[in-house]
């Protein structure tokens, strides 16, 4: 597997250390069914793709598409009717179901913590189960902890039912992560919590994913979340996978009315949350002598519209992150690298 | 209530046990004779709270073993909750009286008789709470204990039992209280226990003796019941929390 940690994970000790199990793995699904009995349909209809290590395909679609199902079917609750999940080329259906289940991280909108255990416990449920012991755990716990913005000083020793929606779904990605899975499955895991949280959630994680690379499969229906979470979008109807790219590609690209109406009308602005200004080439900055407003490189091309749009302007001063001028950006630039593409689309 | 059950079992007067130096208010036979029964209480009563204690145990401990295996039972296997509730609900509306009256032929006039009629008496009551318990326990804990690779056997001793504790300590508590009360009459069959010094009361008309056993009575069932709560809150420490912060 080609993906290692990156260098700022180093703060973060790695539970399965020298073992390859810590090391993202590639999911492949191969022409995956599902169909209960009594049911004309199938809820997941000869489902192929591949998730390559260290990256998040989000599922996407309609309720009733089999975007949960599809999900359900990587840790076996949800058995698999024809066809095969591998997981770095091994069989999801040769592997012991225990053992399975223990290697994959499992995150989801209900959260599940055991209301009966302390934080500590709860984190340490699967490193128990894989006997671990008790100072490795406490330990692990802490750090996880920290990991997601809560203290383990005060935090370890309490209850679930003592937190918040969001600090609890916090713990509940700290629990999935405990015993360092290289996968970890996500099924709308934030979708419970209010919007706020819901943003921080989304950022943290994503910062939280650079760290420590998994290979995530992150189910919603919310398509700016998919845009945002996603490196891949796998948009679902019906059991079948529509269209599976990049969001750039899909918003530019949609391969059908369906997708086209599912990624929304606005799908030309919501291209410009994808990108931000370190992806694209900037102009000399302006030169009318710092009139122009000012906004920092790591700001997405949606905020340098709406700067613009706000100011009255057509062009920005670009500065990196000590407040150096690097170069600007105009409003030409943003339509023009929008606009090949839909053209493209249209064709 | 004496006087209601005097014409039952002592149709002469009241006999008072002829002790040297009676004081006056045994002579008298007063509704309680506080001296009498603390100079007594060694050696007439507490032999029989003992016994008291021991018999509720057994029967609470027997019906236990029994009610929370076919609550388990119940719990994986649908079909079997139907038959034992019948049974246990059938079980739980025989007059007591009865049923001691009924086992004697059977097991004979002693403790053994007795236990079989109290422990049948908790079954409903335990079965009925483990089982409400455990069909309590939130089902997005039973999920992430699955996808958590906990096989049914661990997922039912680290999760399900666990979080069907409080319903479960419930049960135990109203058994417990309604087992103490039941045991009294045990002593109907020879069972012992502070029934016995009741019965005899009745059929000797001594008041002290009365009220002394039936107070025990009910002064044993309060504070079972209150050890009963702090251990419950010893057990399940998560169950008083509250959330901290919206």
């Amino acid at each position: 597997m080609g993906h290692r940690l990156m260098a700022d994970s180093a703060s973060v000790s790695r539970a399965g250390e020298g073992q390859t199990a810590a090391d993202p793995a590639e999911i492949a699904f191969n022409d995956v069914v599902k169909r209960y009995p009594g049911r004309e349909r199938a809820a997941v209809e000869k489902l192929s793709f591949t998730v390559p290590p260290g990256e998040i395909c989000v599922l996407i679609g309609p309720s009733g598409c089999g975007k949960t199902t599809a999900l359900k079917m990587v840790n076996r609750l949800i058995t698999i009717t024809e066809g095969d999940i591998t997981i770095d080329g091994k069989s999801v259906r040769g592997l012991e179901l225990t053992h399975l289940r223990r290697g994959i991280g499992y995150v989801f909108q209900q959260i599940g913590l055991f209301p009966h255990m302390t934080i500590e416990s709860n984190i340490g449920a699967v490193p128990r189960l894989l006997g671990w012991s008790k100072p490795r755990i406490r330990q692990r716990a802490g750090e996880l902890l920290e990991l997601v913005g809560l203290d383990p000083s005060s935090d370890l020793k309490r209850y679930p039912g003592e937190f918040s929606g969001g600090q609890q779904q916090r713990i509940g990605v700290a629990r999935a992560m405990a015993a360092d899975p290289p996968i970890m499955l996500m099924d709308e895991p934030f979708g419970a919590i209010d919007p706020i949280a819901r943003d921080r959630l989304q950022n943290d994680f994503l910062r939280l994913h650079r760290q420590v690379r998994k290979t995530v499969i992150f189910v919603t229906h919310d398509i700016d979340e998919a845009i945002k979470m996603g490196d891949r979008i796998a948009i679902m109807r019906d059991g079948h996978l529509i269209q599976m790219a990049p969001a750039d590609e899909v918003l530019a690209k949609p391969v059908n009315e369906f997708v086209a109406s599912f990624v929304g009308a606005d799908r030309g602005l919501k291209r410009l949350r994808v990108r931000t200004l370190e992806d694209i080439e900037l102009e000399p900055a302006p030169s009318d002598g710092g009139k122009a407003p000012v906004i920092t490189r790591e700001n997405s091309l949606h905020n340098a519209l709406s700067l613009m749009l706000a100011e009255g302007t057509t062009q920005l001063a670009v500065t990196d992150g000590d407040g150096t001028v690097v170069g600007g950006v105009t409003l030409e630039t943003i339509t023009h690298l929008i606009a090949p593409a839909d053209e493209a689309a249209r064709t | 209530m004496t006087a209601l059950l005097q014409p039952l079992f002592a149709a002469a007067g009241p006999v008072i046990p002829t002790y040297a130096k009676a004081s006056n208010c045994i002579i008298q036979n007063k509704q309680f004779c506080a001296k009498w029964f603390f100079d007594n209480f060694s050696s007439r009563f507490e032999p029989r709270l003992i016994e008291h204690l021991q018999l509720t145990a057994i029967a609470i401990g027997v019906g236990a073993v029994i009610a929370f295996t076919a609550a388990i039972i119940a719990y994986k296997q649908d079909w079997f909750e139907t038959p034992f509730s019948l049974l246990s609900a059938f079980l739980y509306t025989i007059p007591s009286l009865a049923f001691f009256e009924l086992m004697v032929p059977i097991t004979g006039i002693n403790r053994f008789s007795a236990e079989i009629a109290l422990t049948s008496y908790t079954l409903l009551i335990l079965f009925r709470n483990a089982l409400t318990g455990l069909r309590g326990v939130p089902q997005s804990a039973i999920e992430a204990a699955e996808a958590m690779g906990l096989t049914s056997r661990q997922r039912l001793l680290r999760v399900e039992l666990p979080l069907a504790l409080p319903a479960i300590m419930a049960g135990v508590r109203i058994a417990t209280v309604t087992t103490i009360s039941l045991t009294t009459v045990a002593a109907y069959i020879g069972a012992g226990g502070l029934g016995a010094p009741i019965f005899d009361a009745i059929q000797t008309g001594f008041k002290t003796e009365f009220v002394g056993a039936g107070v025990l009575a009910i002064l044993l069932a309060l504070v079972v019941d209150i050890l009963l709560v702090i251990v419950q809150r010893l057990i399940t420490p998560w169950s008083r929390r509250r959330v901290r912060v919206a």
